[in-house]
């Protein structure tokens, strides 16, 4: 059983950059066609400031900020026993190559169902940029069975 | 890209489907570079048969992508309000994933008008992987 007294814990604030290699690799590892997901040129034609950062990116980049398996023991979920349960994103402006995101990562709920069966642990992360603009929230609900 | 006409949509209406390709031991390798996700269940078999698992099978986030692919592809990112999955099931190795969404509600909310949009991510057997919603600002 995972511990109540995660609950409202935070598990810090990290910074990323958000390269332009790293938005193209991901680009190439969705099958991405899009290109203003892979051209610059393609995203400043259509608007953009630089490649945008895709709707679940954001997630990835939380992930690399944390480092999730560190995030996991800190817990002390066992990582061969977890599965992401849910995902959900708030979006309120967009983020770019080139921008860095602040992540700031708390704990917002632990519960248990199945008789103790499953654990749920949920992550919440609000992200902001390097202007202090609010680009999104994120909340992760994973999932560890204890059978 | 054109935005979809908030007016000419109709609940009931589809979103074009997604279709990427098998999911692949390679494309299993990309999306845990790309992603940072090197969780050795997607990518690792020895892991993966040590905790149980047949096989390596892909990450819930990238089927998510994919869902993410689809909207992207339909209205202009900065439209999208909100995205929310929850992983109902496995997508295994080699599976054949089909993304699809289907506009559940029109409503004004914040001022803005906004459709509700219900998602999904099925294997080749019409398994559900993901279902999820979405809410996108149209004009």
């Amino acid at each position: 059983m995972l511990d109540q007294n995660l609950i409202g814990q935070s598990l810090g604030t990290r910074s990323i950059a958000v390269e332009p290699g790293r938005l193209r690799f991901f680009a190439k590892a969705i099958g991405e066609t899009n290109p203003i997901y892979l051209d610059e040129a393609a995203a400043r034609a259509a608007g953009h400031p630089a490649l945008p950062v895709p709707p679940t990116f954001l997630f990835c980049l939380e992930i690399d900020a944390f480092d999730s398996i560190g995030t996991a023991r800190l817990a002390r979920l066992d990582e061969s026993r977890v599965l992401h349960g849910e995902q959900r994103f708030a979006y309120h402006a967009m983020a770019y190559a080139g921008d860095t995101l602040t992540f700031d990562l708390k704990v917002a709920d632990v519960y248990q169902k199945k008789g103790g069966a499953l654990d749920f642990l949920v992550k919440d992360s609000r992200v902001t940029n390097q202007h202090g603009q609010h680009i999104a929230d994120l909340r992760a609900i994973v999932v560890q069975r204890n059978d | 890209m054109s935005l979809p006409a908030f007016d000419k949509l109709a609940v009931g209406d589809r979103l074009p489907a997604l279709k990427p390709p098998p999911i692949s031991r390679k494309t299993l390798a990309l999306y845990a570079g790309a992603s940072a996700d090197h969780h050795p269940m997607h990518i690792d078999l020895d892991y993966a048969r040590d905790a149980g698992a047949p096989d390596v099978f892909a990450h819930g986030m990238l089927s998510a992508a994919y869902v993410g692919r689809m909207l992207t592809d339909w209205a202009p990112q900065q439209c999208i309000r909100s995205l929310a999955v929850r992983f109902t099931g496995i997508m295994q190795l080699h599976a054949e994933p089909t993304c699809s969404g289907e506009i559940v509600d029109k409503m004004i909310e914040d001022g803005e008008q906004r459709v509700r949009v219900a998602l999904k991510c099925v294997d080749q057997h019409g398994a559900n992987k993901i279902v999820g919603e979405a809410v996108i600002a149209l004009d």
